[in-house]
């Protein structure tokens, strides 16, 4: 376990007596870009809470870049920038004003330097323009990316991003995906948590994801993908007898907008003997296709579909 | 398995990684160190004085500060007007009748004039809003995670109400001293005991008062701090610490809770008189001083118990 940046076992909050986070067991492997999946108020910024040390668990460990916390976290968190639950900063104070503030906190921030390192955040997520405004004046885009510029004040060794492309428009988002791609190939692991798959599956190397309280995967990418295996989409306008058919084959086939689908498991008939015995039926296909799913599908059938918050 | 994922055990975390070469490279932006190789961290921990150089130079940079403190320079600006205008009387605050005679004693009116209500109510703003204006900023989850250490953040944010505290009884005494000066003859003071003293002397008491008014608002500070521990709403910590300060003087004025009165933060608030006396009289300031050591421990360590394991959720 020594090499994860971020290990967790049985992690539990109950706020009162609701389990907000489950017995999580996180595994992020050390210079890996893992993605924290999960529908809004499914426990990923109180897991980041938790990691970080501004929330005690009421259960379950924490080991961060190999050290426990929250007990460790004076060592532990100079190493360690974040982003949480969106960026926060005193409004009357300038962009350079505020994360100078914030550099004076870490005792392991040398002073002489401070002046170049804040300047050089502020470069690097593209506020120089913007580095004497007051924070009060700055867009939700630019507050957003001052608090990115915040995380990365010292070298870092991980990086806890909670939401990072919240309110930035889609060139923003590109910056930031381009951003935790440099960081991670200087050798930075990068926690980075979204709501939206697509906004970071294609930086991540690793993901988790979340769904009330508890982890219903983890893993690299590959083996997220291959868990679910290919599906079959069958158009055509008899879909109840499809779905009677399918049934009795042993899958389990749900109606879509012009036919049916279902996943297919390891002792799933063959492609052919699905065509066959729907065509047997009387099933009149307009299309067969099987394929691989897609993340995204993956995720929507494993955090269930729509804005529902669960409770 | 893909190119672009690799098993962790086969990647030391400082090796750089060629692999992810995706097209959004191109407007990668530009990666920028400081130059000349500097250590970006250091071995080992500073002593944490830049927390609190910032915490008071940002103090002093809110509009919010010199508003207080301007209101509280303006009080003895009002006395010294309002006197030099009507000609004074024999009636009001201690030492008031004393102005016309000798502008010096509109600093002790003034100073006499703003410690039951004006000075509790400025540091209530600063002394409940230490945590509780941090946390619905929501920038106290990104000190707690510099980190600042929370005992350390307490400490600091205490400290920077002790300097307006100096800041705010030294604005009132100096204030008052300059529109005394301006609008009165000055000379020697006498004293309670009808000694005459220098100006020297006189100013150097007078210098004694606010360090007396200092130290009998820090008992205030720590309750204030304690309560901007345990809301997230800045005004609710202020409101209730400026309360508590009407409250215990309240409280002194009741004959019934005689017991209670030496217990009370605000019994010695207005016992600085001994300081114009000849020779000075130090019991009251070492009463004083004890009692608000006292309120600084008990509220300082219900702070400290209450911070050190409160779940951060601003």
């Amino acid at each position: 376990m020594t090499d994860a940046a971020i290990a967790t076992s049985g992690l539990t909050k109950r706020f009162r007596s609701r389990a907000v986070v489950d017995g999580l067991d996180l595994n992020v492997p050390r210079g890996s870009v893992f993605g924290f999946l999960g529908p809004n108020g499914s426990g990923k910024t109180t897991t980041i809470r938790m990691l970080l040390g501004l929330v005690s668990p009421s259960a379950g460990s924490i080991r961060v870049l190999g050290e426990a916390m929250p007990d460790r976290g004076a060592r532990v968190l100079p190493r360690v920038g974040a982003l949480v639950e969106g960026p926060a900063f005193a409004p009357y104070l300038s962009g350079t004003a505020n994360l100078m503030r914030r550099d004076t906190a870490d005792r392991y921030a040398p002073g002489a330097t401070r002046r170049a390192r804040v300047e050089a955040a502020l470069e690097r997520v593209g506020l120089s323009h913007a580095a004497g405004k007051h924070v009060r004046a700055y867009s939700l885009g630019m507050k957003q990316r001052l608090g990115i510029a915040g995380a990365l004040l010292t070298d870092r060794d991980l990086l806890v991003l909670d939401e990072p492309t919240n309110g930035l428009d889609p060139q923003g988002t590109r910056e930031v995906r381009a951003l935790v791609r440099s960081l991670a190939d200087e050798g930075t692991t990068v926690f980075v948590s979204s709501h939206l798959l697509a906004e970071i599956e294609q930086v991540c190397t690793h993901a988790a994801i979340m769904r009330t309280g508890r982890l219903v995967a983890q893993g690299s990418l590959d083996e997220l993908r291959s868990a679910s295996g290919p599906r079959v989409a069958v158009e055509t306008p008899d879909a109840a007898q499809a779905v009677g058919v399918l049934s009795r084959l042993g899958l389990d086939p749900v109606v879509t907008g012009n036919g049916v689908e279902a996943s297919l498991g390891d002792d799933a008939p063959a492609a052919e003997e699905l065509s066959a015995a729907l065509v047997g039926h009387g099933v009149r296909l307009r299309g067969f296709a099987v394929r691989s799913s897609s993340l995204e599908e993956r995720f929507v059938e494993l955090t269930g579909e729509g804005f529902d918050v669960e409770q | 398995m893909s190119s672009n994922e690799l098993p962790s055990s086969e990647l030391p975390s400082a090796a750089p990684r060629t692999d992810q070469v995706g097209t959004e490279q191109a407007i990668q932006p530009s990666v920028t160190r400081p130059a000349g190789g500097v250590a970006e961290r250091r071995e080992r921990p500073s002593g944490g004085w830049a927390l609190l150089g910032s915490e008071i130079s940002v103090m002093f940079r809110r509009w919010r500060t010199w508003a207080m403190l301007g209101a509280l320079a303006a009080i003895p600006l009002l006395i010294a007007i309002a006197v030099r205008v009507t000609g004074g009387s024999s009636r009001g605050p201690a030492f008031l009748s004393e102005i016309t005679s000798n502008g010096l004693f509109v600093a002790f009116t003034a100073l006499v004039v703003c410690v039951p209500l004006f000075l509790p109510l400025t540091i209530g703003v600063v002394a409940g809003d230490t945590i509780a204006g941090e946390a619905s900023h929501g920038t106290l989850r990104y000190l707690v995670i510099a980190p600042a250490g929370r005992l350390r953040l307490l400490a600091v944010k205490y400290a920077g109400s002790a300097v307006f505290c100096i800041a705010a009884a030294l604005v009132v005494g100096l204030a008052g001293a300059l529109i005394g000066m301006l609008l009165f003859p000055i000379g020697p003071v006498t004293l309670l005991s009808g000694i005459q003293v220098s100006m020297g002397e006189a100013y150097f008491r007078l210098l004694l008062i606010a360090l007396y008014i200092v130290v009998s608002l820090l008992g205030l500070c720590a309750i204030g701090l304690f309560l901007s521990t345990l809301t997230d709403v800045p005004v609710g910590a202020m409101a209730a610490t400026a309360v508590l300060a009407v409250v215990s003087q309240v409280l002194d004025q009741l004959p019934q809770l005689e017991g209670l009165h030496p217990w009370l933060f605000s019994h010695y608030w207005l016992g600085f008189g001994d300081f114009l006396r000849d020779p000075i009289s130090w019991d009251s300031f070492g009463d004083n001083a004890l009692l608000q050591l006292g309120y600084i421990v008990v509220f300082g360590a219900l702070a400290v118990g209450r911070f050190t394991t409160k779940d951060i959720l601003s």
